[in-house]
């Protein structure tokens, strides 16, 4: 019959009124992110990158731009270049985190942030000088690794030691920096664990 | 009746010091000063309660579909009104080339003074009125006509095809439901045995949404396609024909007839109050307070609805009017009539008991009428919409 749908309508808005409205008041209060959030503000990690530039060609819209410079670099330890500029524009940036797939030595990391809005386009260019001063906040974006240990990126900030799948002294770069006795511990056991004692 | 007015506080007041200020020889000043200022009271008051309105429709609308509503501008919101006013005052004021100047400028004046010349005979209050008109119902009707003159002078001299479209539509929508909404006046006039606002409400001795359900029912439907409101706001389908006769309006403009079209609100709720829920009568409070509370539940009403009811088709809004809702006031007027010619005395006054009995059998008739008015209705829209699709599609679609 006509007019009972009607008034069943008007019980459903009536429910409606009478709940908490939905509304989240943003720049109050905010929905916590998944760790796995593929944010602007990439973060990289200067010690593991060797400048192989995969993040530059597996881009789809080819905005990194990365210059390095083959005499100062460390052929001995397996071929690393001295990086001298590694731009990312963002205002082009589609997210789809392609670089940080591409990236051998976990070096590259998606950002966790979302409010980078500027007045002016440029503003949005990230230069390498950007990515070393920025707080380190990897999204665990393809980086099991991270998602396993219960990280946090929203609140907590990782090391260049924490963030890899290997241990950090296979890294082709800087193998002074590997503490000691952790390289004394892991010759004697004969097999590397991940992500052990790393603080 | 006509001295009740003198019992007004405002009224006495300002014209006792206007004529110790001027002396006695100068009493039509004092006359003219506190008629004014009780005037200027009632303007004020109806557009304070139309900005004020505005911000709540807002909320109200936010609560019924889950959300908060403006809530930025001032403490809750408040201040949006303000902020709405202000952004309309700084936009640009555009007449299109071709537009008929002098109509299209005159519009949204005629639109408002319709509203503001409605509020005259309404009592917000005990003695509180403008005029105590003894074809006050009448008057109303008439006023409220001259609306629907405004919606087509300015759907005319927009020179646009969607704001003359919109204009027909408000014209179509708003003579027909004029009739039903003219038999529920008569309705209660028939109850109270005068066209006076105030005798009316003095008549109701109980609620005459009690005594005549279908009325208020017939009123209710009514009074919100003269508002051009939700299910009936065809005149400004933004799908079809962008904002109807608002098109080409810009600014305070369009600022004014949005304004008008809130007092209307806030005016009809206060002639629904006066009709049905016994006006600025009821106990414990002071009337003003209870005929701003009743205002209020017509206005919460509304806005339920229309954040309920979806957009209907212009076809079923008049199919509606003259298969439903006509014959359903023809009904009421008819049950009415024949209520009290058997319960009036010889006065012709109705008691408190009679009430009560034609209350009862009232809601009887109401509750087998409308089923069967709707399972009617339903049958003959069902046949002319098959005859309809047949004409446009051809046969066995």
């Amino acid at each position: 019959m006509y007019g009972t749908g009607m008034l069943k309508a008007f019980g459903v808005t009536l429910q409606n009124f009478l709940r908490k409205p939905a509304t989240i008041q943003y720049p109050e209060e905010r929905l916590p992110q998944h760790p796995r959030f593929r944010g602007q503000e990439f973060t990289w990690y200067e010690e593991r990158c060797t400048g192989c530039a995969s993040c530059a060609k597996y881009c789809p819209l080819g905005i990194i731009k990365i210059v390095t410079d083959p005499s100062g670099g460390n052929d001995q330890d397996g071929g690393t270049y001295k990086i001298e500029q590694f731009d990312i524009d963002q205002a082009r940036c589609m997210y789809c985190g392609i670089c940080v797939e591409a990236c051998p030595y976990d070096a590259l990391h998606m950002g966790t942030r979302f409010e980078a809005a500027t007045f002016r386009r440029q503003d949005l260019l990230i230069t390498i000088d950007d990515l070393r001063t920025r707080p380190k906040h990897p999204s665990a974006w393809f980086r099991p690794q991270l998602a396993r240990e219960g990280f946090d990126p929203f609140t907590e900030i990782a090391d260049w030691r924490e963030v890899g799948r290997e241990t950090y002294f296979w890294h082709p770069k800087r193998p002074e920096m590997v503490p000691e006795d952790l390289e004394q511990k892991a010759s004697s056991d004969g097999e590397y664990k991940i992500n052990e004692g790393n603080n | 009746m006509g001295e009740s007015l003198a019992e007004n506080v405002v009224y006495r007041n300002v014209y006792e010091f206007a004529i110790g200020a001027f002396g006695s020889d100068l009493a039509w000043l004092a006359y003219a000063i506190a008629t004014f200022s009780l005037v200027f009271l009632f303007v004020n008051v109806l557009m304070l309660l139309a900005t004020f309105y505005t911000w709540a429709e807002r909320r109200l609308l936010g609560r019924f579909t889950n959300r908060l509503g403006p809530n930025r501008a001032g403490p809750f919101g408040l201040l949006q009104a303000l902020a709405d006013a202000v952004k309309l005052l700084t936009k640009e004021d555009i007449v299109p080339r071709n537009a008929d100047r002098w109509v299209f400028n005159i519009a949204p004046i005629v639109m408002l003074a319709s509203v503001l010349m409605a509020m005259g005979v309404v009592p917000l209050g005990k003695n509180t009125f403008l005029a105590d008109l003894n074809i006050g119902l009448l008057y109303l009707v008439a006023v409220s006509g001259l609306g629907s003159i405004a919606v087509l002078m300015a759907g005319y001299a927009s020179a646009n095809k969607f704001s003359t479209f919109g204009a027909m539509r408000a014209a179509a929508v708003l003579i027909s439901y004029e009739i039903p909404l003219v038999m529920s006046l008569l309705a209660i006039t028939i109850l109270s045995g005068s066209m006076s606002l105030i005798d009316v409400v003095e008549a109701q001795s109980i609620p005459f949404l009690l005594v005549t359900p279908m009325g208020a029912l017939i009123f209710l439907t009514a009074m919100s396609a003269e508002l051009n409101r939700s299910p009936f706001d065809i005149t400004e389908g933004e799908s079809e024909i962008v904002a109807g006769y608002l098109t080409e309006y810009s600014g305070m403009k369009f600022g004014t007839f949005m304004l008008a079209e809130f007092a209307a609100l806030i005016v009809s709720g206060a002639v629904f109050a006066v009709l049905f829920l016994q006006g600025w009568k009821w106990a414990f409070l002071p009337s003003h307070v209870w005929m701003l509370l009743k205002v209020g539940f017509f206005a919460l009403l509304a806005t339920w609805v229309r954040s309920t009811l979806p957009r209907l088709r212009p076809d079923q809004i008049l199919s509606f009017a003259w298969k439903f809702l006509f014959p359903l006031s023809l009904i009421n007027v008819l049950a009415l009539s024949v209520q009290r010619l058997v319960f009036a005395d010889d006065h012709g006054n109705l008691q408190q008991s009679d009430l009560w009995i034609m209350a009862l059998s009232n809601w009887i008739l109401t509750l087998f009428v409308i089923p069967i008015l709707i399972r009617l209705t339903n049958r003959s829209s069902k046949i002319s919409t098959e005859r309809t699709i047949e004409l446009q599609l051809g046969k066995g679609v």
